[in-house]
């Protein structure tokens, strides 16, 4: 054999060679794709700190980008009329059954059955993924509503800053009691523009009641219910008294947070994500759960589910992310870490949480709490223009009984719509 | 001694022409589809195909993914019982009818103040339009600050002044206080660039006419009266034209700054096309709409420059 020969015949072994890899390297679903993942602004660091830590262990790449709140619908569907989704997007959990519908994640219903965690995976924000039995969505992240409570007016009012209140006619009373302090003290404050404020916030205290305001199907309204007229009458109470701040009136969501870090509410519902936020102001907080009139607990489990968007060429890979962020090293070292609540129920105790007992409390709701499920949900209840925030205006501000009853026809009506 | 004498100017002998009377005019004809090429490949590929797409659309349920299904006239039937399209209709042209009266006046006397070359006044002319140089999101934005209770300098500022008590909520306290909080954003941010518009009119009157008018003795209300407005008709069209068609279609300002509200008193018509379309998800609906305001619009610009026009001849 010639020297020539013998070059051709490594050269040619080499190419096979290196063929072989590449052909190994893209049946592998970490093999070092590039992955876009969407999310809204609300949501942004907790999908940050998600990528990073995959990214720092695996050889694809998550690129997140973050839009506004209020532009992020408008942007998928754009993307979705485009046929350019992003290989993974995350939608306020409330809207999953609509991105359901419309088919613009990839159904997961195969690889979730043969996913080892699927069970212990929070159940609401499954179900809101699912459309007609089939799963398009898992939980990326998870926002509670709790009663967030100034410790330092607490006590200049004479309260227990260790005794929370209860039941939500003891969450008036402190109120009240916090407002007498005068000045730009205010006893609590609440979004009274904002559909999805309210849903949050006061929802809670209805289904602590064993009320609810819509059905299973999320088909049917059910806010002319009694439960749901008593925690709109206490919380008008608290405005027309001047417990509530003035500005809970027009408060449409921008300036929610900013009304809470001026440190002058005593008592109010807020996302549980605020709390960290609150407190690197320097003010000192404490947490309880959302009551009924009368007691109970509940709480509303909103935050962010993720899927793969329809359109994307690169579904093993960003399954490989998806089922990754289900894990326990996610769970535990990047949201449990970061102060977040873990999305699997059996890691609500753990290293981190266990050292602070407001976190254990908060992850602890998890279970209690409910995730509202309707296709139509932003039509009927998030949207600025919705007949829910009509209701809301009403029952709060205007002829409550009337509000109530045209509230629930509308709503109903909204829901139903195809 | 130099003379300067004066000569005709020299006629160039053209060459005569070796083409005949018909080859010319084609060639001629050809030069001037090819300049007017390139601008109607942009209209019909960024109007014309979209606006036959959106009339299809129109004609169709339209998922976001997946086939469209034939559904006329759906899209359209539906409108008549729309509560909320009726009641965003009937703010609109309420909306259009205050802004235009409104942005008019202070445009045209903002101009009539900055006609006239005076010191100080490149000043003015510059500090009317400045507004403008803002985006209209970012200045909407700008008011919202602005006018917060809680952030902005406004109520803190008018209650210094004695003029306001407590807590005022200038964007969604009421649908009075919203509208009209909306209107003082565009009039801020378009005055100027009106103004400027009619001011280019203003120096297209030839100053001999007011000359003229001097003369024959006539005061100033004569003057406006009977030469500046006539011979403003062609400018006063455009603008109206333009400010009108704005005014129909608005949405950032009452999309950033009042929401819509309070209870949708201030939700315009491309608000109700935005929420069919992005957040109900039914892009046929929307398009139904959009087809019906353009027709609108086309009807309304169509009225407007005959009514207009036949004045001005």
């Amino acid at each position: 054999m010639t020297t020539r020969a013998v070059a051709s015949a490594v050269m040619a072994a080499v190419l096979v060679l290196a063929t072989a890899c590449g052909d190994q390297g893209t049946d592998n679903a970490d093999d070092g794709a590039v992955l876009t993942l969407w999310t809204r602004a609300a949501t942004e660091s907790v999908s940050k700190a998600y990528a990073d830590a995959y990214n720092a262990t695996h050889r694809n790449k998550v690129e997140v980008t973050a839009y506004p709140n209020e532009e992020y619908p408008a942007k998928l569907a754009s993307a979705a009329g485009a046929k350019a989704l992003p290989d993974l997007f995350a939608s306020d959990v409330v809207f999953a059954p609509q991105y359901a519908s419309q088919g613009l994640w990839v159904d997961l219903t195969d690889r979730l059955a043969g996913l080892a965690v699927k069970d212990r995976i929070a159940p609401s924000h499954v179900r809101a993924g699912t459309w007609e039995g089939q799963n398009y969505a898992l939980p990326h992240t998870i926002d509670l509503s709790v009663l967030l409570y100034n410790k330092d007016l607490y006590a200049r009012a004479g309260l227990d800053p260790e005794k929370p209140p209860t039941t939500l006619r003891e969450f008036a009373d402190h109120a009240r009691k916090v407002d007498q302090l005068g000045g730009d003290v205010n006893g609590t404050y609440f979004g009274g523009n904002c559909g999805g404020c309210v849903e949050f916030t006061l929802w809670p205290s209805v289904w602590a009641a064993n009320g609810d305001v819509l059905d299973a199907e999320g088909e049917q309204a059910t806010v002319d219910s009694p439960e749901m007229a008593d925690v709109f009458a206490l919380y008008r109470a608290l405005y027309e008294e001047g417990v509530a701040a003035p500005a809970s009136k027009d408060e449409a969501g921008p300036t929610w947070l900013g009304a809470l870090r001026s440190g002058n509410v005593g008592i109010a519902p807020a996302p549980s994500v605020w709390l960290d936020a609150l407190e690197q102001q320097g003010l000192r907080l404490g947490v309880a759960p959302i009551s009924g009139l009368t007691g109970g607990e509940s709480t509303f489990v909103g935050g962010d589910a993720l899927g793969i968007g329809a359109t994307t060429e690169k579904v093993e890979q960003a399954w490989d992310f998806l089922a990754w962020t289900t894990s326990d090293e996610a769970q535990v070292e990047v949201v449990a870490k970061n102060k977040g609540v873990p999305t699997r129920t059996d890691l609500a105790a753990n290293k981190y949480s266990s050292a602070d007992p407001r976190t254990v409390l908060i992850n602890g709701l998890v279970a209690k709490g409910r995730t509202p499920y309707a296709r139509n949900f932003n039509v009927s209840f998030n949207d600025p223009q919705s007949p829910w925030l009509q209701t809301v205006r009403g029952a709060l501000f205007g002829d409550a009984g009337k509000a109530l009853a045209d509230g629930n026809s509308a709503i109903t009506k909204s829901l139903q719509q195809g | 001694m130099s003379t300067t004498t004066t000569s005709r100017p020299t006629v160039r002998d053209t060459p005569p022409r070796q083409t005949t009377p018909r080859t010319g005019r084609r060639l001629r004809a050809l030069v001037g589809a090819a300049y007017a090429a390139p601008t109607a490949v942009m209209v019909g590929l960024f109007f014309l195909v979209p606006l036959a797409l959106v009339v299809w659309m129109s004609l169709n349920r339209w998922p976001l993914l997946g086939k469209p299904k034939f559904n006329a006239p759906a899209n359209y039937s539906g409108i008549p019982e729309d509560e909320l399209l009726r009641s965003a209709a009937w703010f609109t042209v309420k909306y259009t009818v205050i802004i235009t009266v409104l942005l008019f006046v202070v445009a045209f006397g903002l101009a009539l103040l900055v006609q006239h070359r005076r010191p100080g006044v490149g000043f003015f002319r510059t500090a009317f339009f400045l507004p403008m140089a803002v985006g209209f999101a970012s200045a909407s934005l700008l008011f919202l600050g602005f006018l917060s209770d809680e952030i902005g300098p406004v109520t803190d500022l008018l209650s210094w002044l004695g003029l306001v008590d407590g807590y005022v909520s200038w964007t969604s306290g009421s649908p009075d206080s919203a509208l009209a909080s909306a209107v003082l954003l565009v009039l801020w941010r378009f005055a100027g660039f009106t103004m400027l518009i009619l001011l280019t009119g203003l120096h297209a009157i030839p100053p001999d006419v007011y000359e003229a008018a001097r003369v024959d003795g006539a005061n100033r209300w004569q003057t406006f009266g009977r030469i500046t407005l006539p011979l403003m008709r062609p400018t006063i069209a455009l603008v109206l034209t333009l400010m009108t068609t704005g005014s129909l279609l608005a949405f950032d300002q009452f999309w950033i700054l009042t929401r819509g509200g309070p209870d949708n008193s201030t939700t315009s018509l491309v608000m109700v096309i935005y929420r069919e379309a992005f957040v109900r998800l039914d892009l046929g609906s929307a398009a139904g709409i959009s087809v019906v305001l353009l027709a609108a619009l086309l009807v309304f610009n169509a009225i407007q420059f005959r009514v207009l026009r036949r004045r001005s001849s």
